[in-house]
């Protein structure tokens, strides 16, 4: 362990104690010397990004500069490795390439004097500014910086735009143009909003660090709504031709599965990586045919992911134990049951009712209110389940809900009230821009009688 | 350490219809958060509290008006300028200060080096 006085400076980021990893205990997959040197700097961004940002952030005490340094370990890492050979580390190899670059940096900058009191820990003497050679030692200790970044990414200081585009940009190292393509919006906008909110960290000082206890409930609960909307934006791309978009569905899940092995006693945590787990394992069986939209109760589940559907299953109960279970945790546990029910009349509708009523005590989302009248029609009948639907319609807040009209068109189309039923059929296509979801609703809505 | 200010934005009418007591229970809270800044490890450097937007004209460009520079329902109505470790820090100060009548905003202060 590398003790850090809680000290502050000029810089972005006031530095504070962490937990270190040994790069000895983590030796991956041998016979890295016949690998191919571009697909291990590959397979480095993807796995280490996040611990070799996080890591140079602390010495370079400013976001950009870290980033700057990081990218520039990774090009110089496509050369060395060509000519010297893949290191046994290349996580730690970066790592180190990225902080000599920095304190580097900092060497020769003015602004030296101010962030001089972060450079928290002795590290060897830069060589000039060429890269170290195949990684001297395995047992150096780098402190594992990585729940810093992320709380750091997604800051209530930030909008929420903000913390996801940064989290995406910083943690798990995509590219604006990638960003920019996941949520359709255009690179100049995407790049401008990173650039805020970088901007912010260091001109509001938000600090680099861990919460403490107090705040710890409110941060995480941010982090886990930022890395869930990044699954289900990934799961029901909003727009375009693909129901779901598989890049941003895989970051979410790496991103569940780090949160939770950095924070392995964090209930809400465990929810949600069970709840991502449970709700990924149906993911090849929603779409049919043609990219068609399947329901639930269409999907054939014997092509469900049962590895996967186990092991969400298997974290539901500890995510629940221990006091008044989280949004997450009861969410894991509704997925649960639907990913174990032998079919969809089967399914445990009376237990997934009981659940949504715990979850709306939790959390008084009208999206939950939605999701407990539709459980309420599998079990009580269609018209149960259109009652409570009425009444979230008086109520107003998801009056530009996609699926509050495709839940009621179906109820109606159960009841056998065609007519309404294609009506809201309509309602619901005029608010939906993903193409499958248009096209299922088009062929319900011809089905019940109305016209395309 | 940093500096920040804190800026109070709150309803006027609420002052403008408001009980002595309440009055006394404000003055009262402002005493106390000056303490709390410091019990919170900030430090103090200055505040003050602003005459109603009544009071107020604004200038632009050579045009002078009558009235504060934004109709808002809740207008800046007082300010205190904190010295605080980092973003935090200050929030966690400024969650302390009185704004009866509607919140705080904020701001750090520029530094031109």
């Amino acid at each position: 362990m590398t003790a850090v006085p809680d000290r502050t400076s000029r810089a972005g980021f006031p530095g504070a104690a962490g937990d270190t990893r040994s790069w000895g205990g983590r030796k991956v997959r041998g016979g890295r010397a016949r690998q191919d040197p571009a697909a291990a700097v590959a397979d480095a961004h993807r796995r280490e990004w996040a611990f070799v940002l996080a890591a140079t952030a602390r010495v370079a005490g400013d976001i950009d500069l870290a980033e700057e340094c990081v990218q520039d370990a990774y090009v110089a890492a496509l050369d060395t490795w060509s000519r010297q050979g893949i290191p046994d580390n290349p996580g730690a190899w970066l790592t180190t390439t990225a902080r000599r670059r920095a304190i580097d940096v900092l060497r020769r900058s003015a602004t030296l004097r101010g962030k001089l009191p972060l450079l928290i820990e002795p590290l060897p003497p830069v060589p000039g500014s060429a890269p170290p050679g195949p990684f001297p030692g395995d047992d150096v200790e780098i402190p594992d910086d990585r729940l810093r970044l992320v709380f750091t990414c997604c800051h209530p200081a930030l909008a929420r735009e903000a913390q996801v585009a940064l989290t995406l940009r910083l943690v798990c190292g995509l590219s604006t143009t990638e960003i920019a393509q996941a949520f359709l919006v255009p690179e100049a906008t995407m790049a401008a909003r990173v650039t805020r909110a970088k901007k912010k960290i260091s001109a509001a000082r938000i600090a680099y660090r861990v919460p403490g206890t107090a705040e710890l409930p409110d941060r995480l609960d941010a982090v886990l709504t930022v890395v869930h909307l990044l699954y289900t934006t990934g799961h029901t791309a909003p727009a375009g031709a693909d129901v779901v978009r598989a890049d941003l569905v895989e970051r979410a899940m790496d991103l569940a599965r780090m949160l939770h092995s950095l924070m392995p006693d964090e209930r809400e945590v465990r929810g949600l990586l069970a709840l991502l787990l449970l709700t990924d394992a149906r993911r090849s069986t929603r779409a049919g045919p043609g990219g068609r939209l399947l329901l639930l109760a269409e999907q054939d589940r014997g092509e469900w992911d049962r590895a996967m559907i186990a092991e969400g299953a298997a974290l539901v109960p500890g995510a629940l134990r221990g006091g008044y279970p989280g949004r997450f945790a009861l969410q894991a546990a509704i997925a649960a049951l639907h990913a174990e029910a032998p079919s969809y009349q089967q399914t445990d509708w009376r237990q997934i009712v009981e659940l949504y009523g715990v979850l709306l005590g939790v959390w008084q989302s009208p999206v939950v209110a939605l999701n407990r009248a539709v459980a309420v029609a599998m079990a009580d009948g269609p018209q149960a389940g259109l009652a409570e639907i009425e009444e979230l319609e008086r109520d107003g807040r998801l009056a530009d809900y996609r699926y509050l009209p495709a839940a009621k068109a179906d109820l109606l189309r159960r009841l056998g009230r065609r007519q309404e039923a294609a009506d809201t059929y309509r309602r619901a296509l005029e608010l939906t821009m993903n193409a499958a979801e248009r096209d299922f609703l088009s062929r319900r809505i011809a089905e019940t009688g109305g016209q395309r | 350490m940093a500096e920040y200010m804190i800026l109070i934005y709150e309803d006027e009418n609420g002052y403008a219809t408001a009980s002595p007591d309440v009055f006394q229970q404000v003055m009262e809270a402002h005493n106390r958060f000056a303490q709390q800044v410091e019990a919170k490890g900030g430090k103090m450097v200055s505040g003050n509290a602003l005459q109603p937007t009544s009071t107020a004209t604004s200038i632009r460009g050579d045009v002078v008006t009558d009235g504060p520079f934004a109709e808002t329902k809740e207008a800046l109505g007082g300010y205190y300028l904190i010295e605080a470790r980092d973003l935090d820090h200050a929030l966690d100060i400024a969650k302390s200060c009185p704004a009866r009548f509607g919140g705080v905003e904020v701001r750090p202060i520029m530094v031109f080096s």
